[in-house]
C-alpha cells in the first residue's frame, strides 16, 4: 500500500493518535493517568454501544434514529422505578430490556413495513418516550442503590488478596491471555486460508497487525492494572462491539444493510426484502439504547427526566466521524469506534484542562464537520453527480 | 459550395493516464446532419463537451472554428450564446416541474421587475413545443409524460435558445422504433429550416437513414469521415471503421440445440399497473421456453414486456397478477424475488444502474449478492476469500475488463457493468434467465461479447428469454421470437423464417385493429 492510500484509509486513526498525543502534552500527562484511561471507555460506554446500532441505521441510507436518547432514559427509568419498588435487579434488567425491545418492534415495524420516514418516526419517538419516562419518574430523580444491579454494570474484576486499588495484576493477566489468544487466532486464520488457496495478506502485514493489537491490549491492561482492574462495563461494551463488528463484517445478514443502502431496488430484485432490513436496524438500535440506559443509570447511580438528552447526537456524530457515508452503504464498526473514542478523548482532555462546556461543543462541531468534509472531498462521496 | 459551420482542429484532451482525445479533427458543413459514431469510450461525448464549453478552454488544446471565427468557450453559457445547443443523453429535466418551467430553466422569462412572467413562459413554451410536434399542454408535469416526449421537450428547449447547431447525444437510446423514427424525421425537417445537427448514436440504421456525413472516432482519434449523400450506406461499412476490423458476423455462431422439454411456461398471465390498478399492462399472455433455447420478445415501448418479466419474477412488479406459471413442468406460485431465485429463475434488469447493481460496491460483492448463501456457511457467515475466488472466475469467464475484483462497479464502462450484472445472475445458477435489453447502451465490441455469453448460457442447458428493442439483434440471436403489443402476444415466429418486416407488421397491424375497435 502506498503512503497516500495508507493515510487515506487510516485518516481517523492517525487523527486519534495526534489528538491523543496533543492532549497528553497539554494536560502534562494527566490524560494517560490510569484512572483517566480507565474512565475513558466507561464515560463513553453509551456512545460506543449506541453507535454500533446507529451504524446499521445509517448504512440503510443515511437514516438515523433520533429516539435513542429518550429510549435510554425510559429504560433506565423503568429499571430504577422497579428497583425502588423492591423488585429484584434481575427483574429490573429484564423488564427494561423487554420494553426497549417492544419499542424496537414498534419503530422497526413503522419504518420498515409502514414506510414512515425514519427521521419523522424517530423524532416522534424522541418526544413520546421522553414523556413516558418522565411520567414514570413523576418528574423526580430516582437513585439506584441495589447492590446486584450496580455490580452487574459498574464493578471491577478484582481477586481478593491479590488486587487492591492502584495495583491489580489480574488485569494484566487477563490482558496477556487475550493478547496471546488474538495473536494465535489471527496467524492461524491466515494460515488456514492460505492453505485453502485463497488470497491472503502478506505475512509481514499480518504480523504487524498482531503486534499493534498486542501492544494496545497490553498497554490498556497496564493502565487498568494501575487503577481498579478490569471494569465489568468494558466487557459489556466489548460484547456489543464485537457482536456488531462480526455481524457487519462477516455475515450475510450484515451484508444486507450495506446492500440496501447502496441500491435498494437492486437489492430487492436480488431476493432480499428491504423491509426486513430496515426492521432489524431499528429493532436492534432500540435494544442497544435500552442496554445503554442500564449502563448509564448504573454509572451515575440515579435517573432523572433529562438523562440521555442529545445522546443520540453523540452516537450519530461518532458514526460520521468514523467514516460512515451520509448516504448509506458504507461504514465499518472499527471506524465508528475510533470516531467515538476520538470524541471521548477530546471531551476528557478538555475537561481535564478545565475548559467549560461551551468549548467542548465548538470543538465537537468542528471535528464532525472537518471529518465529513474530508471524507466527501477525498472520496467524492457526494451522492450527487 | 462548401460552407463549413464548424471545424475542430487537432483537439487533444488528456485525463490522468488517458488521452481521451488525441488530435481529433472534425468538420461539419452548414445545414447537414452529421453523425458521430464510435464505440463507448471512443471520445464522442468528450469531444462534444469540448465543443460546448463543459470542458473549458485551456483544459484542452486545439482550435475550434465556428462560423468562421475562432472560439474559446469557458462555459456552457458562452457556447449557447453563439447558438450551439447540446441535448444530453441523460435527460436533465426535473420531474416535479411543468414542461414550461423546465424549458426556461436558468433562462426564465421575466417582466421588467425581474419577476417571472408566467403567461409569457407558458405561451412561449407552447410555441416551442409546436415546433417539435409535441402535443401536450405546457402545464403538464414532466413526470407525467413518457421518455419520448421528454426527449422532445429537451429539443424544444434547445430550439428556444435560438440554436444554429444542435448536438444530440444518443437521443433515441431510450425510445422505441416508432418514436425514434419520428425524432429522426424531425431532424430532417430541421435540416430544411437550415439547422445543422450533430447526431451521436449507437444505432447504425439511424445513421444510415438520416446522416449526410458520418465521422467515426476510435480510441480518441478521428478514423474517417464517410459521405452518405443517398442515405444508402452499408452498416457493416460503418462497423468496420468503428472496430477496425470487418465483423463478418455481428452475432456469434451457435449450435442450435433446442431441447424438447419445456423448462418455463406461463399461461393466461395478466398484470395490472401497481398504482393505476384499472390499467391492464399484460393481458392473458402465454408463452413457453425450451431447454437450451433463446426466446426473444420484441415490441414497442409500452408493449408490457418488462412488466411481464418482472411480474413473473416473484411478482416484483404490478398488481392483480393472475395466471399460471410453470417451471420444469410444475406449477409454481412465487411469492417474492427470493422465491423466484430459489426456483431457478433470474431476471437481469434493463436498467442496470438503477435496478441492477450497487455502484458503490465492489465487483466481488455485486457478483454474489443474489445468492449469498453459496459463499456462506450454514450460520450465515460469509467466506470472503471464497467470494473473491468466485468473482475472479466470472471476471475471467466473461472477459470483464477491470484492474481488480475490488473495483467499484460504478467505475466500469457500460459493457463491463453489464457483464457484472450477468455474472451476478449466472452466480445464482438459474435454469431460466430473463435478460431485459442486455445490450442497451453498450458498444458493438461489448455487444458481441454479451452475445457470446448468452450462447455459453444456452450451451450449458439454460434457457434464455431475451427482451430487446433491436430487431436485428433478436433475429441474430434467438431461436424463436414472440411479438408483443399493448400487453398482448400478437405473433410468434421461428427465427429462421422471421424478418424485421414480418415482426414489425405483426405489431403494427395489431395496433390498427385496436384503433378500428376503438373507433
Amino acid at each position: 500500500m502506498k503512503g497516500k492510500d495508507f493515510v487515506k484509509k487510516y485518516t481517523m486513526v492517525l487523527a486519534l493518535i495526534l489528538v491523543f498525543i496533543l492532549f497528553t502534552i497539554l494536560t502534562g500527562g494527566r490524560l494517560i493517568m490510569a484512572q483517566n484511561i480507565s474512565n475513558l471507555l466507561l464515560q463513553n460506554a453509551y456512545v460506543l454501544v449506541m453507535a454500533s446500532g446507529m451504524l446499521l441505521c445509517i448504512l440503510t441510507g443515511g437514516n438515523v434514529d433520533l429516539s435513542v436518547g429518550s429510549t435510554l432514559c425510559l429504560s433506565a427509568a423503568i429499571a430504577a422505578k422497579l428497583m425502588q419498588t423492591n423488585h429484584s435487579s434481575a427483574t429490573a434488567v429484564i423488564v427494561a430490556l423487554l420494553i426497549s425491545a417492544v419499542i424496537g418492534l414498534w419503530q422497526g415495524w413503522l419504518v420498515g413495513y409502514v414506510h414512515i420516514p425514519p427521521f419523522i418516526c424517530t423524532l416522534a419517538g424522541m418526544f413520546l418516550f421522553r414523556g413516558i419516562a418522565r411520567t414514570i419518574l413523576d418528574s423526580k430523580t430516582i437513585s439506584i442503590s441495589k447492590e446486584g444491579f450496580l455490580n452487574l454494570f459498574t464493578s471491577y474484576i478484582q481477586i481478593k488478596g491479590v488486587d487492591h486499588l492502584g495495583n491489580c495484576p489480574s488485569a494484566m493477566v487477563i490482558g496477556i491471555i487475550i493478547a496471546i489468544f488474538i495473536s494465535i487466532f489471527m496467524i492461524a486464520d491466515r494460515g488456514k486460508k492460505a492453505k485453502q488457496g485463497y488470497q491472503v495478506a502478506s505475512m509481514g502485514s499480518t504480523i504487524a497487525k498482531v503486534i499493534i493489537f498486542d501492544i494496545l491490549i497490553i498497554a490498556y491492561s497496564y493502565e487498568l492494572m494501575g487503577y481498579k482492574g478490569v471494569p465489568v462495563m468494558v466487557i459489556w461494551i466489548l460484547v456489543v462491539v464485537l457482536i456488531f463488528g462480526f455481524i457487519t463484517e462477516k455475515t450475510v445478514f450484515g451484508r444486507y444493510f450495506y446492500a440496501v443502502g447502496g441500491n435498494e431496488k437492486a437489492t430487492k430484485l436480488s431476493g432480499i426484502d428491504p423491509r426486513m432490513v430496515y426492521f432489524w436496524a431499528y429493532f436492534l438500535m432500540s435494544v442497544l439504547a435500552g442496554l445503554s440506559g442500564l449502563l448509564v443509570g448504573a454509572r451515575i447511580g440515579s435517573v432523572d427526566g433529562n438523562m440521555g438528552n442529545s445522546y443520540e447526537m453523540d452516537a450519530i456524530a461518532s458514526c460520521f466521524i468514523g467514516g460512515a457515508s451520509a448516504y448509506g452503504g458504507s461504514g465499518k464498526i472499527p471506524g465508528v469506534m475510533v470516531g467515538a473514542i476520538l470524541l471521548g478523548v477530546i471531551n476528557m482532555g478538555m475537561s481535564i484542562l478545565g475548559l467549560p462546556d461551551q468549548y467542548q461543543y465548538i470543538v465537537k462541531g468542528a471535528v464532525l464537520l472537518a471529518a465529513v468534509i474530508f471524507d466527501v472531498v477525498t472520496n467524492h462521496k457526494t451522492g450527487k453527480s | 459550395m462548401s460552407d463549413t459551420i464548424l471545424e475542430m482542429k487537432n483537439i487533444v484532451k488528456e485525463y490522468p493516464g488517458v488521452k481521451a482525445l488525441n488530435n481529433v479533427t472534425f468538420k461539419v458543413e452548414r445545414g447537414e446532419i452529421h453523425a458521430l459514431v464510435g464505440e463507448n469510450g471512443a471520445g464522442k461525448s468528450t469531444l462534444m463537451n469540448v465543443l460546448s464549453g463543459v470542458i473549458p478552454y485551456g483544459e484542452y488544446t486545439g482550435d475550434i472554428i465556428y462560423n468562421g471565427k475562432e472560439c474559446q468557450f469557458h462555459s456552457i453559457n458562452e457556447s449557447e450564446e453563439t447558438g450551439i445547443a447540446v441535448v444530453h443523453q441523460e435527460l436533465a429535466l426535473i420531474p416535479e416541474l411543468t414542461i414550461a418551467e423546465n424549458m426556461f430553466m436558468g433562462n426564465e422569462r421575466r417582466n421588467k421587475f425581474g419577476v417571472i412572467d408566467w403567461d409569457r413562459t407558458f405561451k412561449e413554451a407552447q410555441d416551442a413545443m409546436t415546433r417539435v410536434g409535441l402535443k401536450e399542454s405546457s402545464h403538464v408535469l414532466i413526470k407525467d409524460i413518457g421518455t419520448g416526449k421528454q426527449q422532445l421537450v429537451e429539443i424544444a428547449k434547445a430550439l428556444s435558445k435560438n440554436c444554429k447547431l444542435l448536438v444530440l447525444d444518443e437521443p433515441t437510446s431510450s425510445l422505441n422504433e416508432e418514436d425514434s423514427k419520428m425524432l429522426l424525421d424531425m431532424l430532417l425537417d430541421f435540416k430544411k429550416q437550415g439547422i445543422t445537427s450533430i447526431l451521436i448514436t449507437h444505432k447504425l440504421n439511424e445513421v444510415a437513414y438520416c446522416a449526410d456525413q458520418i465521422t467515426i472516432l476510435r480510441d480518441g482519434q478521428t478514423i474517417e469521415t464517410i459521405p452518405n449523400p443517398n442515405h444508402t450506406i452499408d452498416e457493416n461499412r460503418i462497423i468496420k471503421g468503428m472496430v477496425g476490423r470487418e465483423l463478418t458476423d455481428r452475432y456469434p455462431e451457435r449450435e442450435h440445440n433446442v431441447g424438447s422439454e419445456v423448462v418455463f411456461e406461463c399461461k393466461d398471465w395478466s398484470v395490472f399497473h401497481p398504482v393505476y390498478t384499472e390499467k391492464c399492462l399484460d393481458d392473458h399472455v402465454s408463452f413457453k421456453v425450451h431447454k437450451g433455447e433463446v426466446v426473444g420478445f420484441s415490441g414497442l415501448q409500452g408493449a408490457g414486456r418488462t412488466e411481464l418479466a418482472m411480474s413473473l419474477f416473484g411478482k416484483s412488479y404490478g398488481s392483480h397478477i393472475t395466471g399460471h406459471e410453470y417451471i420444469n413442468g410444475k406449477e409454481v406460485h412465487l411469492k417474492n424475488e427470493s422465491d423466484a431465485i430459489k426456483h431457478g429463475l433470474a431476471y437481469a434488469t434493463e436498467d442496470r444502474k438503477t435496478n441492477g447493481l450497487i455502484l458503490d460496491e465492489t465487483i466481488a460483492r455485486n457478483t454474489t449478492l443474489a445468492r449469498m448463501e453459496k459463499i456462506a456457511n450454514r450460520h450465515g457467515i460469509v467466506n470472503v476469500p471464497e467470494e473473491n475466488k468466485q468473482a475472479e472466475i466470472y471476471v475471467k469467464e466473461m472477459h470483464t475488463k477491470t484492474p481488480s475484483i475490488q473495483q467499484h462497479v460504478g467505475n466500469l464502462s457500460g459493457g463491463n457493468q453489464q457483464k457484472v450484472l450477468l455474472a451476478k445472475w449466472m452466480f445464482t445458477e438459474p435454469d431460466v434467465l430473463i435478460l431485459d435489453e442486455p445490450t442497451r447502451g453498450i458498444d458493438v465490441g461489448a455487444k458481441y461479447e454479451i452475445y457470446q455469453i448468452i450462447n455459453d448460457m444456452v450451451s450449458q442447458g439454460k434457457a434464455v428469454v431475451m427482451i430487446s428493442s433491436e430487431l436485428p439483434e433478436l433475429l441474430g440471436m434467438c431461436d424463436r421470437i414472440y411479438a408483443m403489443n399493448e400487453g398482448r402476444v400478437v405473433g410468434e415466429f421461428e427465427a429462421k423464417d422471421a424478418t424485421q418486416e414480418k415482426i414489425m407488421s405483426a405489431i403494427l397491424s395489431s395496433n390498427n385493429k385496436n384503433v378500428s375497435q376503438a373507433g
